[in-house]
This record gives structure tokens, C-alpha cells and sequence, in this order.
């Protein structure tokens, strides 16, 4: 039965992990930004969604859809008045722009953590479930929105994998995530691609962050470890493997779950730590790094 | 001679106008709490609400009550700082600090070096007075205006004779708490207070601060088939009541949830926390004293939300300290300790009084039917009910159709 449980709950917050992975590692593999903002763009999905759907009383649905373009808005954000500064300005040498992202993002990142407290508490907001209940899978009784959150987060996956191999705008990021210089030489605008991915990265962060809302609650003061439990799940997987970072979601979600299951839930992410320090020092690239 | 008594009393009002200007000083009582937070914003909050009223009717002795606001963001070290400024910088005469047990006792000592007196009024380790017992001449300058831990189990208890054990023929129980320092004497009374009463304690889950997901630990729960879950959660709040319901877990919650004391949990949860049964000492829907009622709706509306069981000690810690001052007829901090240490007033909460030094709990509220007492709340329909006792409770209990109560 505790097996089933395991299984159940390991399952829906493992998808959920990799729906916020991917697009983090995304715009790693395609513009190389590692983006410290990642968890205060999904607690922003989330409040959105939550204020929308109770304060505006647009609805689970309706909360939901502003919770996602919330987070669309201030990926853009994070993209014009964070990153792309940094990186055309001709007063920061060439070799030190990685690391003023990574300042960046993470000052804008708690920036929009104090915001969203002094705007709207700190206390933890959750969002309307899409389908309020429980139902029951083999005796274990499961709530609704659990099975909602895998099923859209794998959509989430199923449509990132469709545009990415099937459609001309999703060659053309693989393609700059390979080459991007190869890429400019046969004409394409690499910030007009940049501007595609962090739009992509957007929407893929806000389901995550609604989802996330929804199953368990967000708070502001979730921002910082949001933020780790990607780059813990993409570091594990491989920084910019999209494959890697799903692999990284399940081995952490499923992780969590059965120490917090089986030994105590104070210490659900001390397992996920380790693991990742011994994959650092054993195969830094990742499960499935590609350098 | 008509000239000559016009300059003594123009050289008298010149001698006297440091004296005059003085006594027009502000009253400056310094509110150190997380702004950000459902417990704590009620605090300042509160605060404003009593000094306006207090000014609007000629201050303490022609003095005006200034509150001066510092953000802790629940953080000892923050609230340090704060505390030291407004001692060093901005020369409050009082401080009304933090609703988080290791905030309060960090400060404590604080409070006894700069001698500042500081009342919290909504930490609730039983430290916090027994440190001024053990060290009254030192921390003297102390005082808990909140129930102790050891006294907000014993109400819980007392409610859940009443409620659990004789309506609802409850036998067993699990006790849920958050692990912080106001729990342990806490979760120790519990232990020993509920097998009193009749309810044999199943299991005593600590719950990490950190904790999002409660799905392991409701499963846990679950599994040992209590007929309640006794709780000692104020840090973590929204995400255990939300995952409670969204679960549908059978069994019901009970005992300290202090966040669901406002309206703004309520808000927060989407409702979730309907059917939960809190522990308070003042509630929107009864007349504890003359003064509850009317505090809670000048809070609503002024704020928009009812407030936090913050807000309304808060309300009368700002009184009763500018009535110590007035008895005091200074606002010395010593002359002040010994004002307060003799406070007999009535607030929103019940009657104030303090613990003595012979109390192991010096300085803390007296507890009793005659001073303050507890009252069970539970949220009905999204309106705050009072279920206990039964000589002010306006409700009686009822659960959703998912929560098993005992057959028998």
C-alpha cells in the first residue's frame, strides 16, 4: 500500500520537478544563461494565479491562464532589463558577462521575492485546484489535482518535444543550442531566438509554478529553494539536457518521496544533496551532460 | 507691582518651558514583527489602531503615543538591531516585539542590558518567563503578554474534554506540532494533559518548519487511526490545513493553529481551513469583555481583514503600557516595570494581570476563568465560530461530510 502511495506521490511531483526543470535547462542550452531568477518567476505564477482566481474571482481556470502569463511577462522581463544588458554591454569584458547574469538574475530574483512579500504576504498562497476531490487509484486515495498536475505537466513535456524535433521554430533552437554561431552565419538573429526561448521558458515556468501552487502552496520564502531544486535536477541530469534534466526530475521527486516516506520528511532533501555531490565528483558533466 | 509680577511670570513660563515641552513629549512605544506575515502584520497594525484612539482622546497626560514601526522579517538577528535603534537612536520608551518564541528570547536579554521594556505579544515559550524568574533582577524588563506554551495546552485540553471527549466520544489522538522552540512545553503538557482527559496520545509527530509536502505525514497519521490530530502549527499554516482538505483527510484537526485566528488564512487557503478548530483567547463573534467586539470591527474596518490573535493582545499591550505610564507619572523604564508588574486591565483579551516573582512564570498572563481564559474556535461556513466554552459559544461543532468522527 505505502509502496502504491510512493509510487502515486513520487510520480505527480517528479513530473511537476520536470516541467520546471526543462525550461530552466532550456535556456541554458540555448542562450547559456543560467538563471538564478527560476524559482521567484514561478512564485510569481503561482501568486498571480492565486490572486486572480480568488481577489479578481476569474476562477480556477482563469487564475490559472494569468498565473501563466505572469510568469510569460516576467521572463520577458528578466530577459530586457537583467540579461540582455549584461550581455551587449561593451563595459563588462567578455569573459566576466557569465557571472554578472548570474549576479543579476539573482538580485532580480530576490527583488521579486521582496516584492511579492510586501505585496502579498509571505505566508503561503494556493491556488484553486483545476478539479477539486479525490478519487481513488488501487485503494489510495489520491486528490484530483495530483493526477491534473502529471497529466498537464507531461502535455507541458509531450509539447515541448513536439516543437522542439517537429517545427522549423524548434530546429532552429536546437540549432542555436548547438552552434549559434553557425546559426547567425546563415542569417538568423540570435536575439530574436533568445526572445523565443525565454517566451517558451516563460510559459513552461508559470505551469510549473501554478501547478506547484496547487498541489502544495508556494510562498515568497520558497524562492531560494525552488531555485536549487532546479539547478539540482539539471546539474544531475546534465546542464542543457533536456533528457538529462526529466531523468534528474524523477531521480530527485522519487528521492524525496521515499525518504520522506520511509525515514521522515524533515530530511527529504539531504538524500537528493548527497547524491548530487557524488555525482559532481564522480561524472561532472551529469547523467546525461553532453560536455 | 503690576509690572514687576508681569516679569516673574514671563521669567516663570521661560523657566518652565523645557518642562512644558517634556511633558508634550511623545509616548514612543517601538513595534518590532514581520510585517509580511499573517501573525505579525496584525501587530503593528494593531498597535496604530489603539495609539490613534488613545491620541484622539487628549494622550496620557497630554502626551501623544508614537509607534515606531521595525521590520524583523522574523529574523533574531534583524529584531537585535532593531531593538538596539530604537533603544540607542529613536529613545523608545517601550517595545512591543515579535510573535516568534527565538526572536523573543533573543531579545530578552536586550531588553535587560538597555533596560527597554518589551512586552511580546504573541511568542509563547515558557522561557520567556521563566528566564525573568531565574534572573529578575536582570530581565526584569521582560513581560509575555501571550499565554505561555504550558498554558495554551492546558486550554486546548480543557476544550477538548468539553468538545472532543464528551460530544464527540473521541478516544485517541496524534499531536502534530511544528518543531520551534514554543512547542516543546507545548507538545510536554499535551503529553501529559490529554491522557488526563481521557485521550491516549498515539503518536507525537515534530514537524520541520521547512516541510511543503504533508502527504508522508498525513499517510503516517492515517495509518494509526486516531479520532483527532491535536496541532501546534503557527510558522507553517497554510500548506498542512490546504493539503488536510485537498486530501480529504478523515480526521479532524484541533488545537493551536494560530494563523487561522485571521481572516486573511482563511483567504489564503481558498477556504480550506473550513472546519478546522483553533485554540485563541479572543475571537470576532464573542464578547470576551465590553472591548472585544468593538476592537475587532474598528480592525476590519480599517484593515479589511479580522485580526490575527496578535492584534488583539497588541491593542491592549499599547493601553495598558500608557496606563502604567500614567500611574507611573513618568515613563522611567524602572518606575515603568513597577507600573506594569501591578497592571490590572481590562483589554480585549480578558483581565490583564502578571505573574509575580514567586510564579516560576514571572511576569507572564495570569491564566484562569477570572483573568483570561481560552475559547475553541472553529471555521464555519468561512466565518469564525465559537464552539467552547459553552456559556459564550454561539455554534456547535460540525465537520464536512469527508472527516469520521467516532461511531459511538
Amino acid at each position: 500500500m505505502k509502496l502504491l502511495q510512493i509510487l502515486i506521490d513520487g510520480f505527480a511531483i517528479s513530473s511537476l520537478y520536470g516541467v520546471g526543470a526543462i525550461g530552466f535547462t532550456l535556456i541554458f542550452g540555448v542562450s547559456g544563461v543560467l538563471n538564478l531568477s527560476h524559482g521567484a518567476i514561478m512564485v510569481t505564477a503561482a501568486v498571480a494565479a492565486w490572486a486572480a482566481a480568488g481577489t479578481l474571482g476569474l476562477g480556477p481556470y482563469g487564475g490559472a491562464g494569468a498565473g501563466v502569463l505572469a510568469s510569460v511577462a516576467m521572463s520577458f522581463a528578466t530577459y530586457l532589463l537583467v540579461v540582455r544588458p549584461i550581455q551587449t554591454s561593451k563595459r563588462i569584458p567578455r569573459e566576466e558577462k557569465e557571472i554578472f547574469v548570474l549576479t543579476g538574475t539573482l538580485l532580480w530574483g530576490i527583488m521579486l521575492q521582496e516584492a511579492i512579500a510586501y505585496l502579498f504576504t509571505s505566508n503561503p498562497k494556493t491556488v484553486l485546484p483545476l478539479i477539486p476531490g479525490v478519487i481513488s487509484i488501487a485503494g489510495i486515495r489520491t486528490p484530483s489535482q495530483e493526477i491534473v498536475t502529471a497529466v498537464l505537466s507531461w502535455t507541458a513535456i509531450g509539447a515541448l518535444w513536439l516543437l522542439v524535433n517537429r517545427t522549423r521554430v524548434g530546429k532552429v533552437l536546437l540549432a542555436a543550442s548547438i552552434n549559434p554561431r553557425g546559426l547567425t552565419l546563415l542569417g538568423f538573429e540570435l536575439p530574436t531566438i533568445y526572445l523565443y526561448v525565454w517566451g517558451l521558458y516563460g510559459v513552461l515556468a508559470g505551469i510549473a509554478g501554478v501547478l506547484l501552487g496547487s498541489f502544495l502552496g508556494v510562498s515568497s520564502d520558497n524562492v531560494g529553494q525552488l531555485t536549487a531544486s532546479a539547478f539540482s535536477i539539471v546539474v544531475l541530469g546534465g546542464l542543457g539536457s533536456v533528457t538529462g534534466s526529466l531523468v534528474g526530475a524523477y531521480v530527485v521527486g522519487y528521492l524525496e518521496t521515499i525518504t520522506a516516506y520511509l525515514i521522515s520528511p524533515s530530511i527529504r532533501t539531504i538524500p537528493v544533496l548527497l547524491l548530487l555531490v557524488v555525482v559532481v565528483y564522480l561524472r561532472p558533466q551529469g547523467l546525461l551532460g553532453r560536455r | 507691582m503690576a509690572k514687576l509680577s508681569g516679569i516673574w511670570a514671563a521669567a516663570l513660563a521661560t523657566a518652565m518651558m523645557p518642562l512644558a515641552a517634556h511633558a508634550a513629549d511623545p509616548i514612543k512605544i517601538a513595534v518590532i514583527a514581520e510585517a509580511s506575515s499573517i501573525s505579525g502584520a496584525s501587530i503593528p497594525q494593531a498597535a496604530h489602531l489603539a495609539a490613534d484612539e488613545i491620541n484622539a482622546a487628549g494622550g496620557v497626560g497630554g502626551r501623544m503615543i508614537e509607534i515606531v514601526e521595525y521590520d524583523d522579517h522574523n529574523s533574531a538577528a534583524d529584531a537585535v538591531r532593531a531593538f538596539q535603534r530604537a533603544a540607542n537612536q529613536d529613545h523608545a520608551h517601550a517595545v512591543i516585539a515579535s510573535y516568534i518564541s527565538e526572536v523573543v528570547l533573543a531579545l530578552e536579554p536586550w531588553s535587560g542590558r538597555l533596560k527597554l521594556p518589551m512586552i511580546t505579544p504573541g511568542a509563547a515559550s515558557d522561557d520567556i518567563s521563566h528566564r525573568v524568574h531565574n534572573d529578575y533582577d536582570n530581565l526584569k524588563y521582560t513581560f509575555h503578554g501571550y499565554l505561555a506554551s504550558t498554558f495554551l495546552s492546558d486550554s486546548v485540553c480543557d476544550g477538548l474534554k468539553v468538545v472532543a471527549v464528551d460530544q464527540l466520544h473521541m478516544k485517541t489522538a496524534v499531536v502534530m506540532s511544528e518543531d520551534a522552540a514554543w512547542t516543546i512545553p507545548l507538545d510536554a503538557e499535551y503529553l501529559k494533559c490529554l491522557p488526563k482527559i481521557g485521550i491516549k496520545v498515539l503518536d507525537h509527530i515534530r514537524l520541520s518548519p521547512d516541510t511543503t509536502d504533508f502527504t508522508p505525514v498525513f499517510n503516517k497519521i492515517e495509518g494509526l487511526k486516531p479520532d483527532v490530530i491535536v496541532t501546534g502549527i503557527s510558522h507553517v499554516g497554510v500548506q498542512p490545513t490546504v493539503q488536510w482538505h485537498d486530501q480529504q483527510v478523515p480526521i479532524p484537526m484541533i488545537g493551536i493553529s494560530s494563523q487561522a485566528t485571521s481572516s486573511t488564512f482563511y483567504k489564503d487557503t481558498n477556504g480550506a481551513t473550513e472546519s478546522v478548530i483553533y485554540q485563541t483567547v479572543s475571537a470576532p463573534d464573542v464578547a470576551v469583555t465590553a472591548k472585544t467586539i468593538p476592537f475587532t470591527n474598528a480592525f476590519v474596518k480599517k484593515y479589511g481583514v479580522t485580526p490575527s490573535y496578535t492584534g488583539y493582545t497588541t491593542y491592549d499591550e499599547v493601553y495598558y503600557i500608557a496606563d502604567a505610564i500614567k500611574r507611573a507619572g513618568s515613563s522611567d523604564p524602572d518606575k515603568l516595570v513597577a507600573a506594569l508588574e501591578t497592571t490590572s486591565w481590562t483589554g480585549t483579551i480578558g483581565k490583564v494581570e502578571f505573574y509575580g516573582r514567586d510564579s516560576d512564570f514571572t511576569h507572564a498572563l495570569k491564566v484562569s476563568p477570572e483573568y483570561i481564559s481560552g475559547l475553541l474556535v472553529q471555521w464555519q461556513g468561512g466565518k469564525q465560530q465559537t464552539v467552547w466554552p459553552s456559556n459564550v459559544a454561539n455554534a456547535k461543532v460540525s465537520f464536512p461530510a469527508f472527516v469520521k468522527l467516532p461511531t459511538n
